[in-house]
């Protein structure tokens, strides 16, 4: 490809070809406290044309690699910056197999991994980079990665994905120079990327144990309940995507998750109650 | 008519609070399963047995009423393929 980008998150590198510069760019920015990867990368992503003229002509993005998903349809290239970022969690989540991975966020503090989990709406990413503000240390806010031989969570702290009012929220607490351009008008509504601090991606490579499995709720008043490790086995493997492609390894990483960690529903109706909550628990 | 599970080592059962994850080696497979699933598995991955065996095994009281319900639960550990009819 004519302009590349490699960069290592945690334990995964990825090398992202572009036949435009412009994405390129809003990667190196976004990604300025990131190293390079060192080695060949897990994984390539290729953002390139529909056709060969629409590089020029009315010019959309087309997500490319090892892993595709035949019905996408291209995004302008006013997007390409969030075309890149999907292939990358699009390759990852389809072709990832040392980790179980887990679509949630993670922070850690003195040692205290906590993984929020739920469905896109429930508020893991808007929680997880507030904690990230109020003393916790970033790990991510798209994958949790869990090895499965001794349980531990690896760091993924990738620029977490804001979106919609959410956007405000965080604008209103961290400094302008660690949010990316806001890309309106998204399939996902507007959408700006937020950079993990610099501690949380300087200590990406230190693991922390799990010690509690949160399922957040946005939008209901303030609640607390336990979760018996049943329902958490049920729903992780709804929040796994390659639960099944990791066979047994993926079976005993997920049982012995939830039944040595506890698991808390939380309900909340802002964010100052979800981060009051998450302090008690 | 006979009923029979893999022996013990093609599964793989952990037991969570009431319900039971099966992961079923050969298919490669995990079933959520709950009472009396895994006390049934657990005779006839040792053993075929015929449905009053069963129930004499799991300390049932032998009417029409407990085997009715032990036959409709086997019938759902053969359409999951952890039991097969002999």
């Amino acid at each position: 490809m004519k302009h590349r980008f490699d960069v290592r998150v945690g334990p995964i590198s990825f090398r992202v070809g572009s036949a435009w510069a412009a994405p390129i760019a809003a990667l190196q920015s976004l990604y300025s406290d990131y190293p390079a990867s060192a080695t060949v990368p897990n994984y390539t992503v290729r953002i390139e044309p529909e056709r060969p003229w629409r590089r020029l002509i009315r010019p959309s993005v087309a997500i490319r690699g090892d892993h595709i998903l035949p019905d996408a349809l291209p995004l302008p290239l006013a997007q390409g910056l969030l075309a890149a970022e999907m292939g990358m969690n699009l390759q990852l989540a389809l072709g990832e197999r040392r980790f179980l991975l887990l679509h949630a966020a993670s922070v850690e503090k003195d040692g205290r991994g906590l993984i929020l989990t739920g469905e896109s709406g429930s508020g893991k990413s808007t929680l997880s980079a507030l904690l990230g503000a109020n003393g916790w240390r970033f790990m991510g806010d798209e994958f949790v990665l869990i090895e499965p031989e001794t349980g531990a969570i690896h760091a993924f702290p990738r620029p977490i994905s804001l979106k919609n009012a959410s956007i405000a929220v965080l604008e209103s607490v961290l400094p302008d120079n660690r949010f990316g351009p806001r890309l309106v008008g998204t399939p996902k509504g507007d959408i700006r990327h937020l950079k993990p601090d610099p501690d949380a991606i300087a200590a990406m490579d230190q693991t922390a144990m799990p010690r509690l499995i949160v399922f957040p709720r946005f939008g209901f008043d303030a609640a607390v309940r336990d979760v018996a490790p049943g329902e958490a086995f049920v729903r992780l493997t709804q929040a796994s995507t390659n639960f099944t492609a990791m066979g047994e390894r993926g079976f005993n990483a997920l049982t012995r998750l939830v039944t040595t960690v506890p698991a808390k529903a939380i309900d909340y109706p802002d964010t100052t109650s979800a981060l009051e909550l998450v302090a008690s628990l | 008519m006979t009923y029979h599970a893999d022996p013990p080592e093609g599964l793989r059962i952990v037991p969570l609070d009431t319900l039971t994850a099966i992961y079923h080696r050969a298919s490669g497979q995990t079933h959520i399963v709950s009472e009396p699933m895994p006390e049934i598995l657990a005779v006839l991955t040792t053993s075929k047995c015929t449905i009053m065996t069963l129930i004499q095994r799991l300390g049932l009281p032998e009417d029409a009423e407990t085997r009715a319900l032990l036959t409709a639960r086997l019938d759902e550990l053969i359409t999951t393929g952890l039991v097969a009819r002999v």
